[in-house]
């Protein structure tokens, strides 16, 4: 009995380690993916002394199998018997750290991080920190690299041990310092980028001791890649510095890096601008961060002046509120009115997506007078992704002077996004055709906008006539039912009758997206005739899609017309020659049996064969 | 003593004119015109960083061959420093003069070092130096494609190479030059140097990266004190394309450097090389854009396996380990190179590797892909192989003869079939009796499995 027993639990961990050693990866990654499973079945205490130092030995495989076991082991905890023997988890996920494939690395790292919050300080004391300083220590790059990520997560909790506290904090500090001025990059890089995260877990003192030279030492390291990474550093050492320490401490290594000869470290100091501005508070923005913003805006590479672009409205809006709008007039605009007519289309492009929530912050005049002037030439602008973004963000400015004030040049850009040769740039305008028409009003709506929408729904592109049609239910939406029966549904119902089958398979279309918001009565009166007539088209797709419109459409009519004019139909379908006909008209009388007829399927002149090939069919269809 | 060999032909001096002229409109519906009009435009502005300083004005000196012997050094160092000045290329109408003056005089600097002995004195290499390093040394712009394939897109050009093109042709001639003293240079020419000459590799500009692999090649040779961090910090541009960012314009130009230095490797191989060789070489064959450097990096592989046969088995399992899954244009590099390795392999290293390697031939055979198939059965029209499978037959026939069997029966391709049925040929003639073996054991092991299913 025994011995069936342990041969049973030996089992799951025999198959494991069969799967762990096929040849074929996928099983492998499959038997790692079940890992949680195997352990279960092993217990803790045999996870703990077989399962885990099997995994420690094995791990020369697939990265792809790497990154699944070092994701594994981020949520083993449990399995291992609890925060207790977590630290057994460290060798193999040690191991895995020192790996050469980032992703697997990283992965391995987040782990460590992970379980690190799950150790007792004194275990963080006794079995992670020891780990993290020998990563830190390694002899090859990847080790150090995997080190860098670990202090800011292990040195708050063990701080909670006053007895060991300094001496282990100035060894951290130590050791982070040897890593930021590694000989490889690489470890610099990854210094660099975890420098902010470390200084956010250190006391001031140290902070401003410890943290401030090696910030000022990698932000002006020899490669550009360390130097562009410090900056993100310095924003969050900032935001750690009371007020009076910035100036000194800080700001000369900030300052510099706006004007880096690297345009990778100028791009990184304007991606990261509001995060800097909040950092360092109004006074410094206003002596500072003011004329760096101005010269980032002229930068001379096109890709610092569009990240740049990018945030002229949140810089705008984060500015102190007593000088706000005398920066934004005497400094900003000016720049933001060079940057209209910018040789680059990318920079056009982005200021074009923010300029617009200028007018809320600078009011309804200024914006008349100044802004007003530059929407009207991105609105003409040669790129229509510019012309796009401007009139994506209309709302801001409805809010401030409305948007009558546009309209004059507001249509003209439309017409030629909307004839625009790219489909998908025919595709965006089109989806803020709802939010154009709301605002403009019903009137001009009909007289400038219309006859767009309805030329989209014959347009060469499925996507333009897919979204034309939804479109049209949102403006109807809009403008209510019966502005839709006397300008749109005339126009789709004459599509019907269109020489060509696509066109009447829009009008189909439509009805599916109108028949809800065009409500019962248009539905019935004018739709469905049109539809049932349809069910005769010679061409199958059509008769099929007749099948799928009355399904549709079937819920907003009334029971007569479903029995008197649509059972018909479909039964006539249901035997049609085509067999994608047959199938749609049967899922559609299934369908309706559902909704509100349930006798339906059992009338006479409903023959019994078809019921089975419906099921049939149903079973098939995925 | 390590010594690099030279490298293979490649006159710099007339560098690949290919690249210049744009080629006709591409008549696929996506014109490149507004590409390349915002690169003219973007490029207007990109260099004016580097123009700030140069409001001077230029005026002609005398020419350096009409100088009395006396004043001809003082002469050459006003050169120099006039050659610091720096040019809006991207305008091309600005300083027309100005530009015509510093081209004028670089040429007679190139000339004057190319030709005449006793120019070099001490005191101009610090500014011979300087003028190089004002002139090149520049962080190169982003690049104007974002998805910039260097095997289906055009190139950026560098605008101002009329006149980089001659700083760069003095440089070569300086460090040519037989008046060149390695130890006066060595102060001058330092890590930090090097360091802002590698990262030049990553010009998109052909011409400029085959300067850069010339002139990199001769300060390895001359600066012996630098070769330690030269390849050091190759590495770290190798690991950072490989782990970090897949972009790097100058592979293949460092690995073609880097072939002839391996060439020159002393025995027995420092153990720094071997992991070189392993943790760099070989993962850089997992590199997304390997087809533009990989027959520079297949000849490197090959120069460590000629230097010493015991790193073979390291090479084919590390290959082994990154084979391509689903790129067949890859797989049929991989099986190029793997011919590359089996061509030199010595018949004892050869045992070692046979069956995991065999293992992935047969798999290759097997692919539905027909060049990666035939690229494969290729192998067996190579004397040297044909001679290593022959004597390990034993081995090899059981590990393939199961996929030629029924490749032969299944595969779509005629040639595909032909060629198996020459392999299978070839074996029948080699040995006969295992032959008819296997195929006796493989009909009964299909029929037991027709059975299986039947049943």
């Amino acid at each position: 009995m025994a011995g069936a027993e342990g041969d049973d639990s030996l089992y799951p961990i025999a198959v494991l380690i069969d799967e762990l050693r096929n040849e074929d990866v996928q099983l492998r990654l499959n038997s790692i993916k079940k890992l949680s499973t195997i352990a279960l079945a092993l217990g803790v205490e045999r996870t703990r002394t077989e399962l885990l130092p099997f995994l420690t030995d094995t791990i020369y495989d697939e990265d792809e199998v790497l990154l699944a076991l070092a994701e594994q082991l981020g949520s083993f905890t449990v399995l291992v018997g609890g925060p207790e023997f977590v630290h057994c988890l460290l060798p193999p996920l040690e191991s895995l750290a020192t790996v050469e494939e980032t992703v697997v690395r990283d992965k391995a790292v987040e782990s460590l991080r992970k379980i690190s919050q799950e150790h007792s300080p004194v275990d963080l004391e006794v079995h992670f920190v020891p780990l993290v300083k020998r990563l830190a220590s390694g002899d090859w790059f990847t080790s150090r690299t995997s080190a860098c990520g670990l202090f800011g997560v292990c040195y708050p909790r063990v701080s909670i041990m006053t007895h060991t506290f300094e001496s282990t904090l100035i060894t951290a500090v130590m050791h982070f310092r040897t890593l930021c001025s590694d000989d490889t990059p690489m470890v610099r890089r990854a210094a660099s980028s975890k420098l902010g995260e470390f200084a956010k877990v250190l006391e001031l003192d140290y902070v401003k001791s410890d943290i401030i030279p090696l910030f000022t030492a990698l932000a002006s390291d020899e490669q550009d890649s360390v130097r562009l990474l410090a900056v993100e550093a310095g924003v969050s050492i900032a935001a750690l510095l009371p007020q009076e320490d910035l100036e000194d401490l800080v700001m000369p290594t900030l300052r510099q890096a706006a004007e880096d000869k690297s345009w990778r470290v100028r791009y990184m100091v304007a991606d990261k601008f509001s995060e800097l501005q909040k950092a360092v508070g109004p006074e410094i923005t206003k002596n500072d961060l003011v004329p760096a913003f101005q010269n980032l805006l002229k930068d001379c590479e096109a890709e610092v002046r569009t990240a740049a672009a990018n945030k002229v409205k949140v810089f705008c809006e984060s500015l102190p509120e007593d000088s706000r709008e005398t920066i934004i007039m005497t400094h900003i605009l000016p720049c933001v009115k060079e940057l209209v007519s910018d040789t680059n289309q990318h920079v056009k492009s982005a200021l074009a997506s923010v300029i617009m929530g200028l007018s809320t912050i600078l009011g309804k005049d200024n914006t008349v007078e100044h802004l007003l002037p530059l929407f009207l030439v991105q609105l003409k602008d040669e790129y229509p992704e510019v012309r796009l973004n401007i009139i994506s963000n209309l709302d801001c400015v409805n809010e401030v002077i409305g948007i009558r004030q546009l309209s004059q040049s507001l249509l003209p850009a439309i017409v030629e996004l909307a004839e625009d040769a790219k489909w998908r740039v025919r595709l965006a305008i089109i989806e803020y055709m709802p939010l154009l028409a709301g605002q403009l009003g019903v009137e001009f709506f009909d007289e400038k906008l219309n006859s767009l929408c309805m030329a989209w729904l014959i347009d060469h592109v499925y996507a333009i006539r897919e979204a034309a049609t939804c479109n049209l239910m949102k403006l109807v939406e809009k403008f209510g039912a019966e502005w839709a029966q006397n300008t749109i549904v005339p126009k789709v119902l004459g599509m019907a009758n269109d020489s060509n089958y696509l066109h009447r398979m829009t009008t189909l279309f439509c009805i599916n997206a109108l028949s809800e918001v065009c409500g019962q009565e248009i539905t019935t009166k004018h739709m469905l005739p049109v539809v049932l007539k349809m069910s005769t088209d010679q061409v199958a797709n059509v008769r099929f899609n007749v099948a799928r419109c009355l399904q549709k459409i079937g819920p907003v009519l009334d029971s007569s017309a479903l029995q008197a004019e649509v059972k018909p139909v479909l039964e006539k379908l249901a035997t049609d020659q085509d067999m994608d006909v047959k199938y749609f008209a049967l899922e559609a009388i299934s369908g309706m049996y559902l909704f509100n007829l349930p006798t339906y399927i059992f009338s006479e002149t409903f023959s019994f064969s078809s019921i089975l090939f419906f099921f049939f069919s149903f079973s098939l269809s995925p | 003593m390590e010594t690099p060999t030279k490298l293979p032909p490649s006159s710099p001096s007339s560098p690949t004119t290919g690249f210049s002229v744009p080629s006709a409109e591409k008549v696929d519906g996506f014109p490149r015109r507004s590409m390349r009009r915002a690169r003219q435009r973007r490029s207007h502005s990109s260099s004016q960083f580097r123009y700030q300083s140069s409001q001077v004005e230029l005026t002609p000196l005398p020419l350096l061959k009409d100088a009395p012997v006396a004043e001809l050094h003082d002469l050459f160092c006003k050169k120099l420093q006039q050659c610091c000045v720096l040019f809006d290329f991207l305008d091309c109408v600005a300083d027309l003069k100005g530009k015509e003056i510093k081209r004028a005089a670089l040429n007679e600097l190139v000339e004057s070092v190319a030709t005449s002995r006793g120019v070099l004195i001490e005191p101009l290499y610090p500014e011979a130096i300087k003028m190089i390093s004002v002139n090149i040394f520049r962080t190169l712009p982003p690049s104007e494609n974002p998805e910039f394939d260097p095997e289906e897109d055009e190139p950026a050009l560098e605008a101002s190479w009329p006149h980089l093109q001659l700083v760069y042709e003095f440089f070569l001639r300086f460090l040519e030059s037989p008046d060149f003293q390695p130890s006066l240079a060595k102060r001058y020419v330092d890590q930090k140097f090097v360091l802002q000459l590698l990262e030049l590799f990553d010009s998109e500009d052909p011409r400029e990266r085959e300067y850069l692999k010339t002139i990199l090649h001769r300060v390895y040779g001359k600066l012996l004190g630098l070769r330690a961090y030269i390849r050091k910090q190759i590495n770290n541009i190798f690991l950072r394309f490989i782990y970090e960012t897949e972009r790097f314009n100058g592979v293949a130009e460092l690995l073609e450097i880097l072939g002839s230095i391996i060439n020159g490797f002393a025995l027995p191989l420092k153990s720094e090389h071997k992991q070189f060789l392993v943790r760099v070489l070989i993962p850089l064959h997992t590199a997304k854009s390997l087809s533009i450097f990989h027959a520079q990096l297949a000849y490197c592989v090959v120069q460590f396996m000629e230097k010493d046969a015991t790193v073979t088995e390291h090479i084919i399992r590390g290959l082994l380990r990154y084979w391509p899954k689903t790129c067949t244009q890859k797989e049929v590099m991989f099986l190029g190179e793997i011919e590359e390795i089996l061509d030199v392999i010595e018949p004892s290293q050869f045992i070692r590797v046979q069956e995991p390697l065999f293992k992935q031939i047969a798999a290759c055979i097997s692919s539905p892909h027909f060049q990666v198939a035939e690229r494969a059965l290729y192998f067996w029209n190579n004397e040297y192989i044909l001679s290593l499978i022959e004597e390990n037959c034993q081995v090899i026939l059981p590990l393939v003869f199961g996929t030629l069997y029924r490749v032969s029966k299944e595969h779509w391709n005629q040639t595909i079939i032909s060629l198996i049925y020459n392999v299978l040929k070839t074996f029948m003639e080699m040995n006969s009796k295992l032959f008819d073996d296997l195929t006796s054991s493989y009909k009964l092991l299909l029929h037991n499995n027709v059975d299986l299913i039947t049943k």
